[in-house]
């Protein structure tokens, strides 16, 4: 049975009072809270290991390598990747979409051809296609979104038959709104096309399982910071054949066999594409995420957020001109709202002064934000250790806040 | 005769000083958002709109007999209710008394959050905007 005070103890920002209020911390999608067993990896390794990776051979590089090497394996068993040379390390999702426009889009893309986003899609995951189109000649289309928030998958389907759709890009979960998209069907579906997709995991990993190979995307990203894990690194999935055809992305160590004036050849997976010093203490730290994660009773995790979406979206559902946006039916435990006649960015201020975190704004993704012809949302998105007594201290204020705007 | 910038200034710190807690603060503030004369939709020109705010916000100026003059509204009500309070200060000032006012109530009055960078909520913006608008009528005087 586990004890939900136990595991709030676990996370010790949680623990502290903002503007004289104890902090509801409802802003998780944006980024997560770390578990004192991350933080602790990260002191260890400065006070104990401290040393630069791969070419050392005394003693302090030999442990930072293996600590290093072996977060790899953490996340290719926690992907079920078939092995962990596939496993890229980038600074997160957005440096991961990159990557893979700037090598596997500047080696493929041709004039004419389409890219597929969709319509739900984060700026991370529009703008570097649109940069590699318009210097290949190519084209993004976009998978339009239901009023549900849920995307057209008819649409898709009619969109991969007119055109020569090289890739699919779509996140598997929506940051703005929090949709779930069918991401097994979408995979199949591009495939059947002969396209490649790649998946954005930014915003699913903390909240479901993730098998690569069941799936059989093309390419996987995500975030550490998003799962538990430390700010600035992130993670590049791929299958081998696509990543051992793809061109180096950035120059410098690490990425070569040999280096000389006539020529040079570049390393093989994973290193080809890992050039420079990477993030060592916050890669070694986010393998503490994982042994945190698999502590935790199976199953729980996916209970718990369940629950606080649905006693949340009821408790918000009974205010008065409370409008939710995005209404799919898998959803994670995110809810967008807007309160008739008054303005996001007014209720985040005020909600601060009561100590609760939220999210206001377009949350980077502005052309959702047109799609539903709003000007932003207000954003709660929850995490395992939130309580149900937050949600109802959180209803509370956010009634009192209303009172006050209107 | 006017009262100087100052003047409003220790104003707004005195009738700030009344309230016994945030709430009240805010609310006053609320109110200052709502009674802001709109702007009418002529001078909600993408051009008047300041940057670098999370909700949008148009300042409009122009001179009067030596004074400059601002208007302003915004889509949010805590933004028109900050800049309510710049205009009551600012506003009707030579462009030289503008540029050189030092804000001292934002900080007297526990609204000095509004500035950090962070909150994109722009006040900095706001004034920065204002005191651009000062210099620029200046130049032209």
């Amino acid at each position: 049975m586990t004890n939900l005070e136990q595991i709030r103890l676990d996370f010790p920002v949680l623990d502290q009072q903002v503007n004289g209020s104890p902090l509801i911390y409802f802003d998780n999608a944006a980024t997560t809270q770390k578990p004192k067993a991350v933080l602790e990896a990260l002191n260890h390794y400065y006070t104990q290991d401290n040393a630069n990776i791969h070419r050392g051979i005394h003693a302090l590089a030999e442990r930072a390598t293996a600590a290093y090497e072996l977060t790899r394996k953490k996340i290719q068993s926690f992907l079920n990747a078939a092995s962990s040379d596939q496993i890229i390390f980038t600074s997160g999702t957005t440096a991961g979409i990159n990557l893979v426009a700037q090598t596997f889009g500047r080696a493929n893309f041709q004039e004419g051809d389409k890219i597929l986003v969709s319509n739900l899609e984060h700026h991370s995951n529009i703008v570097p296609w649109q940069m590699i189109a318009q210097e290949k000649g190519a084209e993004v289309l976009v998978i339009p979104v239901l009023d549900s928030g849920v995307l057209d998958l008819e649409a898709y389907r009619q969109l991969l038959k007119d055109h020569s759709v090289k890739l699919v890009a779509v996140n598997h979960v929506s940051n703005a709104i929090g949709t779930i998209n069918p991401i097994q069907e979408m995979i199949d579906l591009a495939h059947a096309h002969g396209a490649k997709i790649l998946i954005d995991g930014a915003q699913s990993v903390a909240h479901m399982e993730m098998d690569v190979q069941r799936f059989g995307m093309d390419f996987f990203v995500f975030s550490a910071h998003k799962l538990f894990g430390p700010t600035g690194v992130g993670v590049l999935y791929g299958k081998r054949e696509l990543l051992e055809a793809m061109p180096p992305y950035q120059g410098g160590g690490e990425m070569i066999k040999e280096v000389s004036f006539s020529g040079t050849t570049y390393n093989e997976l994973p290193y080809k594409f890992e050039a420079g010093t990477p993030n060592i203490a916050d890669v070694i730290a986010f393998a503490a995420s994982f042994d945190y994660l698999n502590s935790l009773e199976k199953g729980w995790v996916e209970a718990q957020e369940n629950e606080l979406l649905r006693y949340a979206t009821e408790q918000l559902s009974q205010i008065d001109g409370l409008k939710i946006i995005g209404t799919a039916p898998n959803k994670i435990a995110v809810i967008s709202f807007l309160i008739e006649g008054t303005h996001p960015q007014d209720i985040g201020v005020l909600l601060d002064k009561f100590g609760i975190a939220i999210r206001t704004g377009h949350h980077c993704a502005q052309p959702l934000m047109q799609r539903f012809n709003i000007p932003g949302t207000c954003r709660a998105s929850f995490s395992f250790y939130n309580t149900k007594e937050e949600i109802d201290r959180f209803v509370t204020c956010l009634k009192r806040v209303i009172t006050m705007l209107l | 005769m006017a009262s100087s910038i100052n003047d409003t200034q220790d104003e707004l710190i005195e009738e700030f000083g009344l309230f016994e807690d945030w709430a009240d603060k805010y609310e006053y503030l609320i109110d200052l958002g709502k009674k802001l004369p709109g702007m009418s939709d002529e001078y909600k020109t993408e051009e008047n709109v300041i940057k670098g705010c999370q909700s949008r916000v148009w300042l409009h100026a122009f001179m009067e007999d030596g004074k400059l003059i601002f208007q302003a509204d915004s889509e949010a009500v805590i933004v028109k209710g900050l800049i309510s309070m710049l205009i009551r200060v600012l506003s009707g000032h030579s462009p030289s008394e503008i540029m050189q006012a030092d804000l001292y109530f934002i900080d007297r009055i526990g609204m000095s959050q509004h500035l950090a960078q962070t909150r994109s909520n722009g006040l900095l913006s706001m004034v920065k905007q204002m005191k651009n608008y000062a210099l620029a009528y200046s130049s032209k005087a």
